[in-house]
């Protein structure tokens, strides 16, 4: 990126911030429990910014989505809930994210258990090269939970809860990797929540899917929002409108605009968002 | 035409066909070669009786062919005929060559003798007489037989006592005099303990003289029988039956006779001991050390391996230092065998061995017990000379592991090591069984280091036997590469061992052969397990 550029998008991200600040007042969360704050959040892949001072709340059982063109930062916002950014050597992050009261960027934070209460579920199915039933026992067994009665129930549970027990009941020792892509995509939902994480981080969990795939994994999510926070990153905007309760739109690394669906939808109060929703870019 | 076939690239097409052809055959070609030397070596045969003209006088040779010759002398071409007509101790040789020209005529007699001996290799003549049981029979050839049988029994016999039982006496009262010894250095020689040692010494002693008396018993037996050979000549030659191996009629053997006779011959060359300098008998310590030494190689190289490759590609820093590392582990992997072997020699067998022998095993002394050349330090040497193959083809199989997979076990709560041990590590198993695949497959061939760290000539004892604790990592061992330039190059008699080179150079082909599908096979079906990895 040229200089130039540069100086013009950073003029351009601090007049979005200014008119963001002064629509901050309107608050769309105030019925809602919330179950995860994030404050002036920054973060740096090396030398360049990839997160500029996101200030956002996360709903308890309900679904939120990120939506924005490419590269606007909302994989990485998404990934800093459960520290998976930690894996980049170069990444180094400033700020809070709030979990039940505890910064998980704190010092003295156990990793591994934060990811157990954060789960995720990644663009590409990645169900480990093992049984379906190991792969849904896995989580559970890094807890040191073997014990046959206890993992069979829980496996059966999971799968149900990822709608996916009818179908793959009979051949739970079979290989993983012998399911179609949303099946794959719905284990590893299953896997996520049979370790009952709090929270569960989508990432585009659609994206590499086929349209029935596709309308089942956002079925599921719908069933899936009675218990869990449910955090989605997608491309697709007819399908955050679909399935999400709120959604934020981000550009270059901001917080453009947090609200209702609907609201982002009919009636945004950011040009950049109208812009977006409306096809101008992105 | 020719200009399309240009333009098309056919003639590359064509090039690359005949290159791989080409190495197709000589791999074919080496194969067959071997395996035609090697196995025609145990077929029986006819031995045929020549009579030749040297000099105006009348001779008669009996022998079988061995090889034949077209050579070209004074510029006249000459043929000859390889004969090997045995009866070293009579002849001073048992190969003569035969000019075509001087032989007047061969004549196949049904009654020629084949023995095999123990020493001064085999008899070819004419049963004159057979002692058998204190009476002696004329001209019987089962009579012969007969007497054959029961010396291999009673040979067997012989040779059960002295190496398992006589052996383990040995074997006990070694330890028992070294045990005598480190109670005298640690100064605990009470005379008491001087006492037990000694009574329990006597035992063995007693053990020793018992089995003795059966040996004796057992000579006496087998030294009873003889026979008297009529060699074409004219003289006799008499053998012992102690001395007997086998006997056989070769001209008297139908097609079903010869084949059992070739099968007796391969398994004893198989699973038998060397005998007369190792050319004849068998090759069965040779074989057992060769899959000993690769076993335990394997055993030392895998984790050593596998360690170092996770070390580099999981855990350290990748910089200038791992880059570094990296070029100088692939550059072990073309540092010359030799250089490992001396190595070995200097560091793990003087430095290591006698280290140990100082610090655990003092009253061996001045004997030498793990600071002397080893099983323990060839293997070890090989797995050095092995190890860059391991790190190296570990190293791919991990940077071959996709990114996801290990994101979604440490999305599951899963630490890095547990991510390690659960998933990339058994999804990287195939790769390291190709890593010891190659390993396997250099290792059973080396022997230019092996020559300098523990590979004999000749063991007296397998590394494997009944005597406590069983597995002698300290013992030096045979080795079929070793053989192979042992019998070929170093051997007194070269023409009766050279098919023995070839056999062995088969066999020692197909162990490495077969020692590489078996780890294919696990590979594979590892694969099958952790496959679609590329999806």
């Amino acid at each position: 990126m040229t200089e130039q550029t540069q100086d013009s998008t950073q003029k351009m991200n601090q007049d979005v911030k200014a008119v963001a600040d002064k629509t901050v007042k309107h608050s769309p969360l105030a019925n809602e429990k919330i179950a995860i704050e994030v404050e002036k959040l920054n973060l740096f892949y090396g030398d360049k910014q990839a997160l500029y001072d996101i200030d956002l709340h996360i709903p308890e059982k309900k679904v939120t989505a990120f939506i924005g063109p490419s590269g606007c930062g909302k994989s990485t916002l998404l990934r800093c809930f459960n520290r998976m950014n930690d894996l980049v050597d170069i990444a180094r992050t400033e700020g809070q994210i709030r979990l039940d009261n505890q910064n998980v960027y704190g010092p003295g934070v156990d990793v591994a258990e934060l990811r157990r209460k954060v789960g995720m579920v990644f663009q590409k199915p990645n169900p480990f090269p093992k049984s379906i039933y190991e792969n849904v026992a896995y989580g559970l067994r890094l807890q040191g939970i073997n014990k046959r009665r206890v993992l069979d129930e829980v496996v059966e549970w999971a799968l149900k809860g990822a709608a996916l027990w009818d179908e793959v009941k009979d051949r739970l020792q079979e290989n993983a990797l012998g399911m179609s892509g949303g099946q794959q995509q719905r284990l590893c939902i299953a896997r996520a929540i049979a370790v009952q994480p709090e929270v569960l981080l989508l990432d585009e969990p659609a994206s590499a899917l086929d349209p029935i795939s596709t309308l089942k994994i956002e079925e599921l999510i719908a069933e899936l929002k009675n218990d869990y926070t449910i955090v989605i990153v997608t491309h697709n905007m007819q399908q955050a409108a679909r399935v999400s309760d709120y959604t934020a739109f981000m550009y270059m690394g901001d917080m453009v605009e947090f609200d209702n669906t609907d609201k982002i939808f009919t009636n945004p109060s950011q040009k950049k968002t109208e812009d977006y929703i409306t096809g101008r870019y992105g | 035409m020719s200009k399309k076939f240009f333009q098309g690239g056919q003639h590359w097409v064509w090039l690359n066909a005949g290159a791989i052809s080409i190495s197709i055959l000589m791999v074919v070609g080496l194969l067959l070669l071997i395996a035609y030397r090697g196995l025609i070596h145990f077929w029986p045969a006819d031995v045929q009786t020549f009579t030749l003209n040297v000099n105006g006088q009348q001779e008669q040779v009996l022998g079988e062919i061995h090889s034949h010759e077209i050579d070209m002398l004074d510029g006249k071409e000459r043929e000859q005929y390889l004969i090997k007509m045995g009866n070293r101790d009579m002849y001073g040789i048992d190969f003569r060559w035969l000019n075509l020209d001087s032989i007047k005529g061969t004549e196949v007699h049904e009654d020629v003798v084949v023995v095999e001996r123990r020493e001064w290799g085999n008899v070819y003549g004419f049963v004159k007489t057979v002692n058998y049981d204190g009476k002696v029979l004329k001209g019987d050839f089962d009579a012969l037989e007969q007497v054959v049988e029961r010396a291999t029994d009673l040979h067997e016999q012989i040779r059960d006592i002295e190496r398992d039982d006589i052996g383990g006496i040995n074997y006990d009262i070694e330890q028992l005099r070294l045990e005598e010894r480190r109670l005298e250095i640690d100064g605990n020689l009470t005379e008491e303990a001087k006492a037990d040692i000694a009574r329990r010494k006597q035992e063995r002693q007693q053990a020793f003289l018992d089995y003795q008396a059966q040996l004796n018993d057992l000579y006496g037996q087998i030294q009873r029988d003889s026979a008297v050979f009529e060699l074409v000549d004219g003289r006799t030659i008499s053998v012992t039956a102690n001395n007997m191996v086998r006997a056989f009629q070769p001209n008297n053997m139908d097609a079903l006779d010869k084949t059992g006779h070739y099968f007796a011959k391969l398994g004893e060359f198989i699973f038998d001991e060397p005998r007369e300098a190792n050319t004849e008998g068998g090759v069965f310590p040779a074989i057992f050390g060769t899959v000993m030494m690769v076993l335990l190689m394997s055993v030392i190289v895998t984790p050593l391996g596998v360690i170092a490759a996770v070390y580099m590609r999981e855990y350290a820093k990748q910089g200038p230092l791992t880059r570094t590392i990296r070029i100088a582990v692939n550059n072990l992997a073309g540092v010359p065998s030799i250089v490992y072997g001396v190595f070995g020699l200097g560091f793990f067998v003087y430095f290591l061995g006698g280290s140990i022998d100082d610090l655990f095993y003092p009253e061996v002394k001045p004997a030498p017990m793990f600071g002397t050349p080893g099983l323990i330090w060839a293997s070890l040497t090989l797995a050095l000379l092995t190890l860059p193959v391991v790190i190296v083809s570990t190293e791919e199989g991990l940077s071959r592991i996709p990114k996801s997979i290990r994101e979604g076990s440490l999305a599951l709560g899963a630490t890095k090591f547990e991510t390690l041990w659960k998933t990339v590590l058994p999804m990287a198993s195939p790769a390291m069984m190709t890593g010891l695949i190659l390993a396997v497959a250099r290792a059973a061939g080396e022997v230019a280091p092996l020559m300098l760290v523990g590979v004999v000539k000749l063991a007296p004892t397998l590394p494997l036997d009944g005597n406590a604790p069983f597995l002698h990592l300290e013992r030096k061992f045979m080795h079929l590469g070793f053989h192979i330039y042992d019998v070929g190059f170093q051997s007194p008699n070269v023409e009766a061992a050279r098919p023995l080179v070839y056999a062995t150079a088969l066999l020692l082909v197909l162990i490495i052969i077969i020692l590489n599908i078996a780890a294919i096979k696990i590979r594979n079906n590892l694969r099958e397990k952790y496959k679609a990895l590329e999806q």
